[in-house]
């Protein structure tokens, strides 16, 4: 065994060179006369060229993956998963001729159905009804809001004259709100506080607090308000979180919100994880709601917020929709990316409200909660 | 204009040669966008691409690291063309036979891809062998041949009281490497 060793070492180094001449010459004429040791070295030198260039492309194999990271990190080539441009690309190509099948299905369909409407029930099918029963909504909406808009004009003479907050202001419509910040800062709808002129919050106890609009994102119906009146009292940490992910299907969830001039409890279950005709940016959750319930938070049972509430299905009972949490984080960066005035303001992370039973959880959550009211 | 264009390509694979950082990242950033699209255009991933990419990489290295650093082509017809071979073998793997591509600047790679094909089983079969040795005797082994530590350190570093007992170590690993090494290599050429 020691002479194997010493064999195999005095191969080694002849092969890489690190021997004196007369030990070469010694044994090269070793190697001549003993084929056993001649295979040894062709052999071993062999193996020693497959270590060698193992090593060399392991090496070579991390530069390029460093290279890789490096150069995506700066831009210089294009990457998905520091950009999104890249992968919609490669989405696209994988998916083009899919789409393009799709897309002219949908064609067909939508040709077929609307020839079966009008040769069955010109006017009158189901789907017609669902979408007038919405536009009537939405005019009536739209009434309101001229309504609004004929008031506001009339406040606005009256404000041109005096140049000042009339002390009384009726607030005409109105919705749910509920702190984010204890500083002052409040979640609702944008639909809540549209065409606002001036917005007021009032609390548990009653009192009025006038509000500003900070920010306002009418697709997904968030807005974010600011308590601006000096009567406003900062209160203790919020006790919920806003969560990040989405929520399970079946999750308990309840709600607080302002139908009336009370505030008033509510109690369902999340039905789907999209909202209305399957838009992504909602839930479908399962409640009772009336008008003013918009901009209610939705609470699971560890004192998360998991949604806003924002709408319900005319046509189908008990179909009520909310606007995912995420929204209200995404809402929050784009408030202090476009202005550095809000960048202290911060969301609630943790809830302390995990294992509180449920009338504590509404009790202390309440105090959170704000009717806004709008003129 | 164009002598140094030529004279640029040969300084870059020369630095590609030597492992030279800025050489590997020129010619990454220059060639990785179309290699890219080639494969995303032709139901690859951003993944695949970046793989088939790098292995072109590697065929370019072997291919300069035995001396030659005359390509006859311009790097980008080089790396495209092993790129397209690359990227063919694996769709013919997955039954699909077509590329849907946009030029005609090919080069013939026949002799670069047998050779690289043989190194990366060789690689593959040292990966394994490697693996499946076990420590310390792997790490006692990457040092010595790898790291190129002499005897000394090595038994310093990994608690041996002497040289001599290191150098037997390492003689008993090597016979093992070497055992898992031929039997695979062997079974291939089989």
């Amino acid at each position: 065994m020691i002479e194997d060793i010493k064999i195999l070492e005095a191969v080694e180094r002849y092969i890489t060179g690190e021997m004196s001449p007369d030990e070469r010459v010694y044994f090269e004429s070793l190697r001549k006369s003993n084929p056993e040791i001649d295979q040894m070295v062709v052999e071993h030198t062999f193996f020693l060229q497959q270590i060698a260039r193992f090593e060399d492309t392991r090496q070579f194999k991390s530069i390029l993956n460093d290279t890789h990271s490096h150069l995506a990190e700066k831009g210089l080539i294009q990457s998905p998963r520091l950009k999104g441009a890249a992968k919609v690309f490669y989405l696209f190509n994988r998916y083009k001729r899919t789409v393009a099948i799709a897309a002219s299905v949908a064609g067909i369909m939508a040709l077929s159905i609307s020839a079966m409407v009008w040769s069955f029930s010109p006017g009158k099918s189901a789907i017609k009804d669902d979408v007038q029963q919405l536009n009537r909504e939405i005019t009536s909406l739209k009434n309101q809001t001229r309504e609004q808009g004929n008031q506001i004009k009339n406040i606005k003479t009256q404000i041109e004259t005096t140049d000042l907050v009339p002390p009384d202001i009726t607030y005409t419509t109105g919705g749910t709100g509920f702190l984010v910040d204890a500083k002052g800062y409040l979640v609702t709808n944008a639909h809540v506080i549209e065409g606002a002129k001036y917005v007021a919050v009032q609390n548990a106890s009653g009192k009025d607090l006038r509000a500003k609009i900070v920010y306002t994102d009418v697709k997904r119906d968030i807005a974010i308000l600011k308590i601006i009146d000096t009567g406003f009292k900062i209160p203790p940490a919020i006790p919920y979180a806003i969560r990040k992910s989405s929520a399970d299907i079946a999750e308990p969830i309840f709600s607080l919100g302002y139908p009336r001039n009370d505030i008033v409890y509510g109690e369902g279950y999340l039905a789907a994880k999209t909202g209305y005709n399957g838009d992504t940016l909602a839930v479908q959750i399962s409640i009772n709601a009336n008008r003013g319930n918009s901009g209610s938070p939705i609470i699971n049972r560890k004192g998360e917020i998991i949604g806003v509430l924002n709408a319900r299905q005319t046509s189908a009972e008990g179909a009520v929709f909310a606007v995912q949490s995420k929204y209200i984080h995404d809402a929050l960066s784009h408030l202090q990316k476009s202005d550095s005035a809000y960048q202290n303001v911060k969301l609630p992370s943790s809830s302390s409200l995990r294992t509180t039973e449920r009338t504590q959880q509404v009790k202390k959550i309440s105090d959170y909660v704000y009717m806004v009211k709008v003129n | 204009m164009h002598l140094k264009a030529e004279h640029s390509q040969t300084a870059l694979l020369q630095g590609l040669a030597r492992n030279d950082k800025k050489a590997i990242e020129t010619i990454y950033k220059e060639n990785f966008n179309l290699i890219q699209a080639l494969v995303i255009n032709n139901s690859g991933s951003t993944e695949d691409a970046k793989d088939i990419f790098q292995e072109a990489m590697i065929v370019l290295y072997q291919k300069v690291g035995s001396g030659s650093f005359e390509l006859n082509c311009q790097i980008k017809t080089f790396v495209y063309s092993v790129c397209r071979r690359l990227w063919l073998k694996r769709l013919m793997q997955q039954s699909r036979y077509s590329l849907h591509e946009n030029t005609d600047d090919l080069v013939v790679v026949d002799d670069e891809m047998e050779d690289h094909e043989k190194r990366n089983t060789e690689f593959t079969m040292m990966e394994k062998a490697m693996g499946s040795l076990g420590e310390p005797c792997k790490s006692l082994l990457e040092a010595f041949y790898m790291q190129k530590k002499n005897m000394q350190e090595i038994a310093g570093s990994f608690g041996y009281t002497n040289a001599e007992n290191a150098k037997t170590q390492k003689y008993k690993c090597l016979m093992r490497l070497k055992k898992l090494f031929f039997t695979q290599y062997k079974n291939d050429s089989l």
